[in-house]
């Protein structure tokens, strides 16, 4: 394996259990991601890229073929080191954002270190830090309730970021969130990937994703049908259409 | 993570406020339950150990075959010599005569003519003696309700019931007429000191009490009494140490076979309170398992309403990395700090309702008409320190077997789909 990818996956197919027979949702993907991607797994629905997202996340096993993840094979890992490897190094960015409703900002913030061995000094640091990446230090005590949509995905990014994972997965992040608030969570997850060089991959068919990525790798059908890497010209066209320009990005 | 689990809990009231209420619920009925049953057993126990069992009897072969129908003429002989063993052998057990006998009351008119009679349940005591504990250990100045207690030989305590019956009032002389240990027909006058009421309705029916001299003298004995009760110095019956003094005693006499020959009877032994006492122990071991079984039940459907709810939740934690046996422990903890709070609300409830019932109780008497063993006719409960922690078995086993039982969903849970659930 190439020491600079942190993913790389090998003639992987993943099959599901359909009536008698077997529905091949991935068909031989071969794919690596390098640390630092910025990358977008694009395509129509049932297209494979939530279940290839759910592989890379070890939340799922490979049919064959090999895919491995920070050295680990994810097909050889117990469920107990899936879950480690989870742990420590992979954040999680849903459409729902999923905050825990009862629990404040900060504690939602929090959550993730509470399973590592963080002291609390240590817990509480990493939260502020955390909530002042995404803009959100004065909101630490409210409740998801208080909160709009878009505050609330910044959450849900800085309880993904508040660990410094290697990888941060993203199923389809904006899917709920106007175009103004897309942008602004977009390019705040931008300059995380590039200032603590973390690993972003989205699975989107969001156009408005697709502008930020830096790489685009098409699914159809479960096959890759075309994995670019995008220019910056072709992610930004000059005319915005709502979007806030790229020096407005918090 | 204890604090985080105690913060989520106190924060959903979705998640708590239902089980807490189930397990208050079940805790303050099982303390109430407990005490209430307790109490009354108590005071059947006591009851039957002051007026008639003792903690240990001594009595005849033969009275004990026929004990039903206390036959004097087979009372124990040589009784000071009898007393002064037992009191030699067993010094920390206290030491009583007592004759019990049947007897008709006759209230006679001016005249001195019958004008009313009413059988009666003779119990004779050492009412009279300077140093005599029977007075207090039946509680009779307690339990006066006219007139006052024997000061003088030939006088007499009767019920309040059989003197209204008999309309009878402290101060009238009534005949006692009953038999001889020898068979004889015996009579005797008494003035009635006052009226009393026992609170266990088989003696509020129709009973008297007398000295023990004063019984001894109309009956015709000397050195006779047809029982003889031991009692553990702390008031409380021990059936293991009972066992003991019984077995000894026995082995002791175990040569002597006739029907004069003594025999000790423990507590249990008599008025079938073995059977009685089993009986009732047996049912307060079926109630609380049923009702820990219920409330589990109970609160399986609401751990497994509440693990709906909270589904999202559970996938999060999962995506996020937590083990599963993780996320179940977690459930657990919650279940014990809920079943923790539930039961020490729940036994703060049921001990007030029991203290309740300590005080005040429910009268029962009419129900306990035609009972033959000494029930006391009002049910109190009975506040002792099992009380303060019984819930705490069911409160806490329930809750914890509910979750147990819910969140083993977690484990069937395919990881795979998280992604999905969270979505929807």
């Amino acid at each position: 394996m190439d020491n600079s990818n942190i993913i790389q996956i090998e003639n992987m197919w993943k099959q599901f259990p359909m009536g008698g027979g077997k529905f091949t949702a991935l068909e031989n993907i071969n794919l690596t991601f390098g640390k630092g991607e910025f990358a977008g797994l694009v395509g129509p629905s049932g297209s494979g890229k939530t279940t290839l997202l759910n592989i890379i996340g070890s939340l799922d096993v490979p049919t064959k073929g090999s895919t491995i993840i920070l050295d680990k094979s994810i097909s050889d890992l117990t469920h107990k080191e899936a879950a480690q490897l989870r742990n420590h190094h992979l954040g999680f960015i849903f459409q729902t954002y999923n905050l825990l409703p009862v629990y404040t900002v900060f504690e939602n913030v929090e959550y993730p270190l509470l399973l590592l061995d963080y002291t609390s000094d240590e817990r509480h640091k990493a939260v502020l830090d955390a909530l002042e990446w995404v803009g959100l230090s004065d909101k630490e005590k409210s409740r998801p309730a208080q909160l709009s949509g878009g505050e609330s995905q910044r959450v849900a990014i800085a309880r993904a970021m508040v660990k410094r994972p290697e990888i941060v997965l993203a199923d389809e992040p904006t899917a709920n969130l106007d175009a103004e608030n897309s942008h602004h969570i977009l390019q705040m997850m931008e300059k995380l990937n590039k200032e603590l060089e973390t690993t972003f991959i989205f699975a989107t068919h969001d156009e408005k994703v697709i502008k930020y990525i830096r790489r685009k790798i098409s699914l159809l059908d479960g096959k890759i049908e075309k994995d670019e890497h995008l220019e910056m010209g072709d992610r930004r066209p000059e005319t915005g259409d709502g979007r806030p320009e790229t020096g407005g990005r918090a | 993570m204890f604090k985080f689990l105690l913060k989520g809990i106190l924060r959903d009231h979705h998640r708590s406020l239902f089980p807490i209420v189930i397990v208050v619920l079940g805790v303050s009925l099982t303390v109430l339950a407990h005490c209430w049953i307790n109490g009354i057993l108590g005071d059947m126990i006591d009851f039957n150990a002051k007026y008639s069992t003792g903690h240990v009897k001594i009595v005849t072969n033969g009275y004990e075959d026929n004990m039903d129908q206390m036959p004097v003429e087979l009372a124990l002989g040589n009784v000071d010599e009898l007393l002064a063993k037992v009191r030699k052998d067993y010094p920390k057990m206290e030491w009583v005569e007592r004759i019990r006998f049947g007897g008709l009351i006759d209230a006679p008119d001016n005249k001195g003519e019958t004008r009313a009679q009413g059988p009666a349940l003779g119990l004779a005591v050492d009412l009279l003696s300077p140093d005599t504990k029977e007075v207090e250990r039946l509680n009779i100045n307690k339990s006066i309700v006219r007139g006052k207690s024997p000061e003088k030989n030939g006088e007499i305590l009767i019920s309040d019931e059989l003197a209204d019956k008999l309309k009878v009032i402290p101060g009238q002389i009534v005949t006692l007429m009953t038999s001889t240990m020898y068979g004889s027909m015996a009579m005797q006058n008494y003035i009635v000191s006052g009226t009393i009421k026992f609170g266990v309705t088989a003696m509020d029916k129709g009973a008297m009490i007398l000295d023990i001299t004063d019984a001894k003298y109309v009956m015709d004995m000397q050195d006779e009494v047809s029982e003889i009760l031991g009692y553990f110095s702390n008031g409380i019956y021990n059936n293991v140490s009972a066992t003991t003094v019984q077995n000894r005693f026995n082995a002791a006499y175990k040569d002597s076979t006739g029907e004069f020959a003594p025999v000790m009877l423990k507590l249990r032994d008599q008025n079938e309170l073995a059977s009685m006492l089993d009986y009732i122990s047996r049912m307060i071991s079926i109630f609380i398992s049923v009702f820990v079984l219920a409330m589990s039940i109970v609160l399986w459907n609401a751990g497994l309403l509440g693990g709906l709810r909270r589904y999202g939740e559970m996938g999060l934690r999962l995506a996020i990395g937590e083990f599963k046996g993780r996320v179940y422990r977690s459930l657990i903890y919650e279940s014990v700090i809920v079943g923790f709070i539930g039961s020490a609300i729940g036994t703060i409830i049921g001990l007030g309702a029991a203290f309740y019932l300590q005080e005040v109780g429910l009268d029962f008497s009419d129900l306990m008409q035609n009972a033959t063993v000494l029930w006391p006719g009002v049910f109190r409960a009975k506040i002792t320190l099992p009380a303060y922690y019984i819930g705490f078995i069911p409160g806490l086993i329930s809750t914890v077997i509910g979750t147990m039982l819910s969140g083993i969903g977690i484990y069937k849970r395919q990881t795979a789909q998280l992604f999905k659930e969270l979505e929807t």
